[in-house]
């Protein structure tokens, strides 16, 4: 029973991820102009280089055919060149996944250890932790992650001097310091959202009647709260931990930008402004795929922790 | 005791006790972030008469200059007075928002009633598109607009709408499905009243509480998702005044040792969402309440 | 030796936290139950059976004040801790009414069954799997290896039910609380459930407090039956007795509200009024007054005490009076 639910599951993220490419190859003509234009940003290029635009996007095709020459492209590692670097793509995503990356990384762990941590014990110790948990969380979930970055920048940056306000550092070692506040201005408002639903499904999980057997049986309470209430409620803190961690994708480009990181998501937004659509169109596709593809992990992750799940995706 | 099983007739509930029983259930914190909301709509739609100074004019001269005289919260970064651009900011900071609920909600509410109404291949079809379009995050989608329509404040505010529509559909369509499966829908029926009427006239009101919280809630995503737009330069485009924007043409003050200017619009920002999230916590506890 | 009580309950009083109040749920109860002895306890919904079965096993909410006295073969259960209470609760065994609410549904039977086993008893992983395969044997469960590694949702609830009795019964416990064990199931396997716990009563020599809204089922399987109303008792008798010769005019009520399948009638007849919980029992009163056919100005004067008449006890102010005159049936 459960190959059929990976099955489908399967299915679904194949077909997520054909949709949201076609979508954003499709970007192309939604553009005002013709596809030249939008390719070349409005920028004036010689004939020549149209030429080569016109024969590397296959411009002369049907648009399925353009579509699928270009998926071909992307699903080999090639994405184009960057109107504006005159680089391949593909060369400028390798070089800055890494900081994208090691952001994210960085950010869920926080989220993990601090929001799951501080909703576990909130829901175990009501009283002052809980009261505290409770309103801490309910203002940072409200803070934009630009704008914890701008405060972080304001106290630990220039009052503090403990973390350095921008940039990439040198090393790994000044790498991990330049993403300390970074990380946590992303990590910020996720963390609050995962530590109200820590404490929500810890307390509705202690309330449960099959607890109240366990009690009767004289399980310690280490014991308890280990095997019944924890492992019961893992079920849906996973799941929102794993959609909140998904979706630091798309907010990272955001604090890149505020912290003058070099990361995919700072490029993506200069390439925007610049409209340099093959790049957009490139990284866009590497964030769905990265976005998609956790959200199917964190389905899997579902099915494995919850043995009644025998068909259909968490969204029942 | 007489068994006969009565239809109830269909029941559009006001709130239980009217707008007294609101306001006892909302509490102080429900209270005072329904006065922020109210406050930040009405400078939404005066903002700019009420502004003290021309939020407008640079001066430079005047640039990065703490509060003094008049200017309670200083002067920016091109010596344009704080306070008279955040209220004039108001405007953009706030009908952006409400354009995206507006669009996200006529969708989802459509397609989710549909979904529910006609069950079926229908609804499985418009349930798998649903669940395609959470492949794509708000943020991602209104980059990608901006850089195909370019920078505005309308194109991030459309892809902002179609990217949160499908969590409203989700939340509405099982809602929808509940009140499908009560029996005077059923009576209604058999009294020959057509799908679309029952639909309008009666289920949609009744989900009204679940739609209003969703609608609350999700203000305060579109608020902090535009701003962010802005924030990057893709959406709301200086020098017009807007909390995001403020905050990053701002940003470089902060370290020289200015970050009033900045720090002043991020709260505004977080306060208003704040608002948002107590009063639409507060509305869908009464929602599902409701519904019991 | 077997006549000193293995459990006994002096004046216990629950009251339970209710918005900021604590409300009165349980008022003096007192029973015994002696080796071996099968308890029923029978009453409507909000009579206290239940919180005095969890108040014997100490499974109240956070908050709920309890006085008066619980002691298990003499000791004092309220003053339990550690590792005695854990031993407690191996020799007090309960099972509930939702099998399906009452198991970990994300662990398996096996888990579930050797739990109490491994952890309390410090007994192997291996040896503690043979015991539970055997012991669902004994409830009529056939291939216990493999239902071992099953989870709950792959089984039935009367299948569910039979796994949580045996699973009561691992830690081989003197007493057994039976909290409305076949209420959730339907008719037949209520059947079977019921002929297993009396089986496994005789093989192992348990006590057992069995607590049912069914005054019938009561009577059918206990020795004695205690009758509740409002947090109260109000009557205990011998179960053979209580169905001819009920010594209160609520337990004749519930007798004869039970329609008999041999007898033709022209109404089911129902209390009038509803069942009260005891703090919302009109104080300085007969509790059942209210709705008791024969109310007399006596009966809501004071709260009567327990009376004996006849080796059964009696909470009513008249019970000399109307022996013998009460109506049991529906006719």
């Amino acid at each position: 029973m459960r190959w059929r639910f990976l099955a489908r599951r399967l299915a679904m993220l194949v077909a997520s991820l054909l949709v949201a490419s076609f979508v954003i190859f499709g970007a192309l003509y939604l553009a005002p102009g013709n596809p030249i234009t939008a390719l070349s940003g409005g920028r004036a290029l010689p004939a020549a280089s149209l030429r080569v635009l016109e024969q590397r996007y296959h411009l002369n095709q049907p648009f399925l055919a353009q579509y699928w020459y270009w998926l071909d492209n992307a699903l080999h590692g090639n994405l184009g060149i960057s109107i504006t670097l005159q680089e391949n793509v593909s060369a400028v995503i390798a070089g800055r996944m890494w900081t994208t990356g090691g952001l994210v990384l960085y950010a869920a762990l926080i989220i993990l250890v601090v929001g799951i941590g501080s909703g576990i014990l909130a829901a175990l110790r009501p009283g002052i932790a809980d009261t505290s948990v409770l309103v801490t969380t309910a203002v940072s979930a409200a803070v934009p992650s630009f704008v914890a970055a701008i405060v972080l920048i304001t106290v630990f940056s220039v009052k503090l001097g403990w973390f350095p306000a921008l940039g990439n550092g040198t090393s790994l070692g000044s790498n991990v310091r330049h993403l300390t506040l970074p990380a946590i201005a992303l990590a910020l408002s996720s963390l609050a959202i995962v530590a109200r639903v820590t404490r929500a499904a810890v307390r509705e999980e202690a309330d449960r009647e099959h607890v109240q057997t366990a009690i009767s049986r004289g399980i310690p309470a280490r014991q308890l709260i280990r095997r019944h209430i924890l492992r019961n409620a893992a079920i849906p803190i996973t799941t929102v931990s794993g959609i909140t961690i998904a979706s630091l994708i798309a907010v990272a480009a955001v604090v890149e930008t505020a912290f003058s990181l070099n990361g995919l998501g700072a490029y993506l937004v200069q390439a925007a402004q610049s409209k340099d659509l093959a790049v957009v169109q490139g990284i866009s596709l590497v964030l769905v795929v990265a976005f998609v593809l956790i959200n199917a992990i964190v389905d899997l992750l579902y099915a494995l922790l919850d043995p009644r799940v025998a068909l259909g995706s968490r969204a029942q | 005791m007489s068994a006969m099983i009565e239809v109830p007739a269909a029941r559009i509930r006001p709130a239980a006790g009217g707008v007294a029983g609101l306001l006892r259930s909302a509490g102080i914190a429900g209270l005072v972030s329904a006065a922020a909301i109210a406050v930040a709509t009405v400078l939404a739609v005066i903002g700019p008469l009420v502004a003290p100074y021309n939020p407008d004019l640079p001066s430079l001269g005047l640039a990065w200059v703490g509060p003094s005289g008049g200017h309670l919260l200083g002067f920016d970064f091109e010596g344009r007075d704080v306070l008279s651009r955040l209220l004039a900011g108001a405007q953009s900071s706030m009908i952006g928002p409400l354009a995206v609920v507006i669009g996200a909600l006529a969708l989802g509410t459509a397609l989710a009633v549909l979904a529910a109404w006609r069950q079926g291949p229908l609804d499985s079809v418009i349930s798998a598109c649903l669940d395609i379009l959470f492949a794509f995050p708000g943020i991602l989608l209104a980059v990608l607009a901006a850089a195909v329509f370019g920078a505005g404040l309308t194109a991030a505010a459309i892809a902002l709408s179609i990217a949160y529509m499908p969590y409203v559909a989700r939340v509405l369509r099982g809602a929808a499905l509940k009140e499908r499966s009560q029996p005077y829908v059923a009576a209604l029926e058999v009294q020959g009243a057509s799908g679309t009427s029952i639909c309008l006239r009666h289920i949609v009101p009744n989900m009204m509480p679940l739609i209003v919280a969703q609608a609350t809630i999700m203000f305060g995503w579109a608020m902090v998702d535009l701003a962010a737009v802005s924030f990057l330069g893709l959406g709301v485009q200086p020098p017009a005044p807007n909390w995001g924007v403020m905050i990053s043409e701002n940003q470089p003050g902060i370290l020289q040792g200015y970050p009033l200017p900045a720090l002043a619009a991020g709260i505004c920002i977080v306060v208003v969402v704040i608002a948002f999230n107590i009063l639409g916590e507060r509305l869908f506890a009464r929602a599902q309440a409701a519904r019991r | 030796m077997s006549d000193a009580a293995l459990l006994d309950v002096a004046g216990l009083t629950v009251a339970l936290p209710v918005e900021g109040e604590q409300r009165e749920v349980l008022r003096d109860v007192s029973l015994q139950i002696r080796p071996g002895e099968a308890v029923g306890l029978v009453g409507e919904s909000g009579s206290g059976k239940s919180m005095t079965a969890r108040a014997i096993d100490r499974l109240l909410p956070r908050g709920a004040t309890v006085r008066g006295r619980i002691a298990f073969r003499g000791a004092d259960v309220a003053a339990l801790s550690g590792s005695q209470l854990r031993g407690y609760r191996n020799k007090v065994a309960m099972i509930f009414q939702d099998p399906r609410a009452h198991v970990n549904p994300v662990r398996r039977i096996g888990d579930f069954m050797t739990e109490a086993l491994r952890t309390n008893l410090g007994v192997s992983a291996a040896d503690a799997r043979t015991r539970a395969a055997d012991m669902l044997a004994s409830v009529g469960i056939e291939d216990g290896e493999r239902r071992l590694r099953q989870y709950p949702h792959e089984m039935s609830g009367g299948m569910l039910q039979r796994v949580m009795i045996a699973a009561a019964l691992l830690t081989e416990p003197a007493l057994l609380l039976a909290d409305e064990p076949t209420t959730a199931l339907d008719v037949t396997t209520q059947a079977e459930v019921m002929a297993i716990l009396a089986e496994l009563r005789e093989q192992y020599g348990l006590s057992m407090l069995f607590i049912t809204h069914d005054l019938e089922l009561a009577a059918a399987i206990c020795d004695r039956t205690v009758v509740m109303y409002a947090g109260q008792i109000v009557e205990v008798r011998a179960s053979e007795l209580l169905h001819g010769d009920p010594l209160h005019p609520y337990t004749a009520a519930l007798a004869a509200a039970r329609p008999d399948i041999g007898q033709q009638s022209s109404r089911l007849r129902a209390i009038s009024g509803r069942p009260l919980s005891a703090f919302e029992a009109p104080p300085g009163e007969c509790a059942f007054a209210p709705r008791c056919p024969h109310a007399q100005p006596q009966c809501v004067a004071a709260v009567p005490e327990l009376t004996e008449l006849d080796g059964g006890l009696s909470r009513c102010a008249r019970v000399a009076e109307l022996r013998g005159q009460l109506e049991t049936t529906n006719a």
